[in-house]
């Protein structure tokens, strides 16, 4: 019976994400987009590109799922289905749980989708290329965990779109760091390797504990 | 009286509630027996919303004491809180998803004994009068057909205890009859119910509504 | 108060509890009357622990033989570093306070402390690109401490926003908390991924730790850590008193805007 209500959740924002296709393709574009602008701010220098390269994957990745934070909670918020979802067969933090697979599913599996374009555009070789997806595959999670905790925070404050990224970004710059590493250093081959492993640690922590945080929070914006 | 529901009962006593460092009530007391149903009256701004806000248990309580009194039944560790439907002025329902989704969704999250099928949701909302409309999008619903499909989430899922504010707001005088049967449906299975309302609703056995009116005595 | 016996199965409650020594002491109105009589005590310690380390700082203890005189900047630079990662320590243990006990204090404590916390690390910043000018050649190297350093500012200024966000001050304490917690958990892992990072693309940079300090430039520097310390309790105890009667002020606005509201629907 719990599950039913788990899956419920992750079908009914999968459906909507899908049914409102204007916002997920809105996500895509801004992601594409900041990589088609860095060639214009740094010159079209092929290896200059393919160097930069998982730099600017990870940072649009980054770009696009702070623009889409606010979202996160704020329709659940506003339509009291987070105030109905209180008294449901499942605590609200398996809910909050599940809202960030939902999540995941509608803004970053889109952005992962769209990585090849930017491959393509960014002349990354075919290593390259999966070691990104590899790594945002592994990284993403924490980011949207993170997010989520921003989003539950702000969800009460009409102008949360603005200051959530500020306060999480910060908060991510682990991700960044372990997420680029795990692309592309010149410290060795062993240490990709080594950073996909702290980025899986960071993702899974943060996948475990954010529910709670942002479940916690999401009853204190209700008091 | 023809028990179905676990039996609750809720004891309030001395209950101050406090938001954001304001008294907005003090001094309730009042008990609820299942099968009985408590109506909250009283001019806009009394706390009537709070006071089923902190029943509902979104509200940290200054002083004071809600008692939810749980039937003792072995290996049950259900949280009060699941037992329990709020039904507020916001309706919880996506204007992209149809009728028929909207009201599954619910079914799914809060539970139901029985299995979930699509007989059961036609039932419900033929019940509140939305049959024809079943699969199209919430969107297209006026504030009464909105108000009927969010009460509708009542009779999918059984829950002993509800707590309905203002469920006939924006309704018309058959969506009226219609509330005060399902409530009157509910007192019979054993249900407990708090409503803050101001329409007296016509019950076959009067008896079992009790009513405080909030706010009169300062 | 009121008081009276709870029935015997209790499933959600809050009692009425004996107000113990703790809730005295920290009750707002109590905190406000005997904190006065710390203030003075207060200050005058800091002073004069500022006068004895500034003394020991600039006159009497030696130059670094690579240094010279900038090492005196180390005597601002490191209280203010410690200061920084103090005052959010302090902070996260208010946000528990605000959380687990639902205080006020612990509210008005947590509040009060992001903007002095932005303030220490900003100057740890400073007078680190300060130092860091005659020392790496650069005011800004990217250096493990400097970039956590740095990350540690954003979070404080993020906070202070955070708080200007909100209109209703309790309903932000408790959300704040939750943030500042995550944060604290977030730390380290911050510290341990800058450095990771930091050894990976510069392996060059030689740091300060592990150098054997002698005495005579320890001594001078514990006590401007303790001057500065001191600085941060004072500051943040008036800050609190401040903020304490802010509220009581706002409050009594709030009553006298209630009670004409009232009279105006004529009970």
């Amino acid at each position: 019976m719990s599950f039913r209500a788990f899956t419920a959740i992750i079908k009914r924002d999968v459906k909507m994400a899908m049914r409102s296709f204007g916002d997920g393709l809105t996500l895509v574009l801004f992601f594409i987009m900041i990589g088609v602008i860095i060639p214009f701010a740094v010159g079209p220098n092929k290896v200059l590109l393919a160097t930069i390269a998982p730099g600017v994957v990870w940072m649009a990745a980054f770009l696009s799922s702070l623009l889409a934070i606010d979202r996160f909670f704020r329709a659940d918020f506003e339509d009291g289905s987070l105030l109905a979802m209180r008294h449901a067969s499942i605590s609200l933090s398996t809910i909050a749980f599940a809202k960030l697979i939902a999540l995941w599913l509608t803004t970053i599996l889109p952005l992962i989708f769209a990585t090849p374009m930017l491959a393509m555009m960014l002349n990354m070789d075919y290593e390259l290329f999966f070691r990104t997806i590899l790594s945002l595959l592994v990284g993403t999670p924490a980011l949207i965990a993170f997010g989520g905790i921003g989003a539950a925070i702000t969800v009460s404050l009409k102008r949360g779109g603005l200051i959530a990224p500020v306060l999480i970004l910060p908060l991510s710059i682990p991700i960044l760091i372990f997420g680029i590493s795990a692309i592309k250093t010149n410290a060795g081959v062993g240490v990709e390797n080594t950073a996909v492993l702290f980025l899986l640690g960071i993702s899974m922590l943060a996948m475990v504990f954010a529910p709670f945080a942002i479940a916690l929070a999401l009853k204190l914006d209700q008091e | 009286m023809n028990i179905q529901l676990p039996p609750y009962k809720l004891k309030v006593n001395n209950l101050q509630i406090m938001r954001s460092s304001r008294e907005i009530l003090s001094d309730i007391s009042f008990e609820v027996n299942f099968g009985e149903a408590l109506l909250l009256r009283g001019a806009n701004g009394v706390g009537k919303t709070s006071l089923l806000m902190a029943l509902a248990g979104y509200l940290h309580i200054g002083q004071g004491l809600i008692d939810w009194q749980k039937p003792i039944k072995k290996d049950d560790e259900r949280d009060v809180y699941e037992d329990m439907f709020f039904i507020s002025h916001l309706h919880a329902m996506k204007e992209n998803l149809s009728l028929r989704e909207n009201l599954k969704f619910w079914a799914e999250v809060n539970g139901s004994d029985s299995a979930i099928d699509d007989n059961k949701i036609m039932e419900a909302l033929e019940k509140a009068g939305l049959a024809h409309g079943a699969d199209f999008d919430a969107l297209l619903l006026s504030q009464g057909q909105k108000k009927r499909l969010s009460l509708a989430r009542l009779l999918v899922s059984r829950k002993p205890i509800w707590l309905l504010d203002e469920p006939t707001a924006a309704l018309d005088s058959e969506g009226d009859k219609w509330v005060a049967s399902i409530i009157d449906a509910h007192l019979d299975a054993g249900g407990l119910i708090i409503a803050a309302t101001h329409l007296d609703l016509e019950m076959k056995k009067n008896k079992r509504i009790k009513t405080i009116i909030l706010g009169v005595d300062k | 108060m009121k008081k009276y016996s709870p029935p015997k199965n209790i499933n959600k409650s809050q009692t009425v509890k004996e107000m113990n020594w703790f809730d005295k002491l920290a009750h707002p109105g109590q905190f406000l009357k005997w904190s006065k009589y710390l203030i003075l005590p207060l200050s005058l310690i800091t002073i004069a622990l500022f006068g004895i380390g500034l003394w020991f700082a600039f006159f009497n203890s030696p130059e670094d033989y690579q240094m010279g005189d900038t090492v005196r900047i180390m005597y601002i630079h490191v209280p203010n570093a410690w200061l920084s990662q103090f005052v959010y320590m302090a902070m996260a243990v208010s946000a528990i306070g605000t959380l687990v006990w639902r205080h006020p204090m612990a509210d008005v404590s947590m509040k009060v402390a992001a903007p002095l916390g932005a303030a220490f690390t900003a100057l740890a910043l400073f007078t680190g690109s300060l130092w860091g000018r005659p020392t790496w050649g650069t005011y800004w190297e990217w250096d493990g401490r400097m970039t956590a350093t740095l990350i540690l500012l954003f979070m404080y200024l993020g906070l202070v926003a955070l708080w200007r966000s909100f209109d209703d001050q309790l309903r932000a304490a408790k959300l704040i908390a939750v943030l500042t917690l995550v944060g604290a958990i977030n730390i380290p892992i911050i510290k341990f991924s800058v450095d990771w990072w930091n050894t990976l693309h510069q392996p060059s940079i030689i740091s300060a730790e592990g150098l054997s300090m002698p005495a005579s430039i320890y001594t001078p520097l514990l006590v401007m850590m303790l001057a500065f310390t001191f600085l941060f309790v004072t500051l943040h105890l008036v800050g609190m008193r401040t903020e304490i009667l802010k509220r009581k002020a706002d409050a009594l606005i709030r009553k006298s805007v209630s009670q004409t509201g009232n009279k105006g629907v004529g009970k």
